[in-house]
């Protein structure tokens, strides 16, 4: 079984690698805040649905933040 | 660092959404085709257009083509959307368009030509797979660029996921299509291992492609859509970084389950096995965080129909990764190997959790890109929703009968030892089976048609637009 002499090595490297990246990750701060990331990619102001179908959605849910304008407003 | 009033680079999504579609319809039509050939043999009229040359034709475009301009297209949004800034390289970002719809243009030359590696999903010849290296590459380095000039700290979990099928296809594909070309014209490569060697390499491509191909890069689909579209935050962030992690450490290892009681050793196909049954894990811990985001907003599903397709999508994610492991287990793939139930639990993967989340996706984005307030015909969607889950049904429904019929056939034996069915027996018990799962593709196909229809309709009355890149403040 020669190709596992190749695929079990690249595996570990590929697993160290991996180890290697968790590693900066954590120290980088990426699992600091595990709530406020899913929070924030709701707020980017990137609903299109703006004028007559806005209102119609606005009124259905509670939109925690609204931005006022949009630039494809007609 | 981007500049001025920056806009978000929309051109190349806009791009690859549109292909999206265009290469779904000719995929899936191929499919088609290839099903009804084997319902009505009469169909192969010639050697181009004989079902060996189509079926890769078939997986090649659905998988690269369609699947692929969809991850394309949703991690160049998703990546300057969450990383608020435009993309790093746009001229390398167009290379990556052009290059990709080439590699896919010459691979529905060549394959009907008959010039292939032989290995399944890797069955381009060794100029298209040179290609294919230089446009990855350069995903990379668009993909990661942006990553790098990124405006907030936090990588999204999304692109997590999008960065790891990234690194994960440029491996695979540089390890599995090592070859030593003999001629440019026909194209001809033999491969660089020989025998079980080069079996072991190719499903370790091969499994790994579904797992980071197939999964990897449409689970960064979800967990950008999914939230964005209910309008919700994933059900946990914690449970979707943990989601991430497990499953990079241990897919890579499940590739042997597709060489049970072959020559490969059979300790190796145990640890194949073995992995493949931990892989549950973190299948159902994502999948059931996909789902319960909509948890407290259940009514969304009612009149949503992209939130159909895009939950759908997950169900069906949630039933091939509980499907999966139990094939791998030795003695259930004593019974399903080689039989149609692979095709059916292929098709429940790819029809129900890849197609429908990049449907899903892409009626979630063409309205953005094209200045509108939604899709053109919002009936049209939930009828596609229902074509498409019917279609599914039939197919899977149908292969699973298939399969388990012609595994018990096959291995019938009478009193005297002797096999109780020829082959040919279990082919013609197969055809009303084939019939149903044509009815079924064919059902999933014409949705695609209703969602072109659409989306040009939605094209026509709206005009490219390119939104602004998000100021730094909304840092919460």
């Amino acid at each position: 079984m020669d190709s596992l002499y190749l695929l079990i090595p690249i595996s570990l490297l590929i697993v160290f690698c991996i180890g290697l990246i968790f590693w900066w990750s954590l120290k980088n701060g990426q699992f600091d805040d595990l709530e406020g990331p899913g929070y924030r990619v709701l707020m980017d102001d990137d609903s299109v649905l703006m004028s007559e179908d806005h209102n119609a959605r606005a009124d259905k849910e509670q939109k925690s933040v609204e931005h006022s304008s949009h630039p494809f407003s007609p | 660092m981007a500049q001025s009033p920056a806009l978000y680079n929309y051109q190349v999504v806009r791009q690859f959404t549109v292909m999206t579609v265009i290469w779904g319809v000719v995929g899936m039509l191929v499919g088609v085709i290839i099903a009804a050939q084997l319902v009505w043999p009469e169909l192969n009229v010639n050697e181009y257009l004989s079902y060996g040359r189509l079926r890769p034709l078939h997986t090649n475009a659905v998988i690269f083509a369609f699947g692929g301009c969809a991850l394309f297209a949703t991690s160049y949004f998703v990546v300057q959307r969450t990383s608020h800034v435009s993309l790093f390289a746009p001229r390398l970002a167009a290379f990556t368009f052009w290059g990709w719809q080439l590699v896919i243009v010459l691979a529905a030359i060549t394959l009907p030509m008959g010039m292939t590696q032989a290995k399944e999903y890797a069955e381009l010849e060794w100029p298209i797979d040179i290609l294919i290296t230089l446009v990855w590459v350069s995903y990379a380095i668009v993909f990661f660029g942006t990553i790098a000039k990124r405006k907030v700290s936090h990588i999204y979990v999304a692109n997590w996921f999008y960065g790891a099928f990234i690194l994960a296809v440029a491996l695979l594909h540089l390890v599995n299509s090592a070859a030593i070309p003999v001629s440019l014209f026909p194209m001809k490569s033999y491969s660089a291992y020989a025998g079980v060697q080069d079996a072991m390499v190719q499903w370790w491509y091969g499994h790994n492609a579904v797992g980071f191909f197939l999964t990897a890069g449409f689970l960064g689909m979800m967990y950008y859509f999914v939230p964005k579209q209910a309008e919700r935050p994933v059900y946990s962030y914690r449970l979707s970084v943990v989601h991430f992690w497990a499953l990079i450490f241990t897919y890579m290892w499940a590739g042997p389950h597709h060489l049970h009681y072959t020559a490969l050793p059979d300790w190796t196909q145990s640890l194949g096995m073995v992995f493949s049954l931990i892989l549950l894990a973190p299948s159902w811990g994502g999948m059931i965080n996909g789902i319960m985001t909509l948890s407290g907003a259940w009514h969304k599903l009612r009149d949503d129909p992209i939130l159909k397709f895009l939950i759908t999508s997950l169900s069906f994610y949630g039933m091939s990764t509980f499907e999966g492991p139990m094939m791998s287990i030795k003695t259930v793939n004593a019974l399903s190997h080689y039989t149609d139930w692979t095709i059916g639990h292929v098709h429940s993967g790819a029809l129900g959790w890849v197609a429908m989340i990049s449907i899903g996706s892409v009626y979630y984005l063409l309205p953005r890109l094209y200045g509108k307030t939604q899709m053109h015909s919002m009936k049209a969607v939930e009828m596609h929703f229902w074509i498409s889950t019917i279609g599914i049904v039939l197919y899977i429904a149908s292969m699973w009968i298939a399969g388990v019929m012609q595994g018990l056939m096959w291995r019938a034996t009478n009193a005297d030892g002797t096999l109780t069915y020829s082959f040919v027996e279990s082919v013609k018990a197969t055809y009303p089976f084939w019939t149903i799962r044509l009815l079924g593709g064919a059902l999933f196909f014409s949705g695609m048609l209703l969602m072109t229809w659409n989306m040009f309709k939605t094209m026509a009355g709206g005009q490219a637009v390119d939104a602004p890149v998000l100021k730094a403040a909304v840092a919460h």
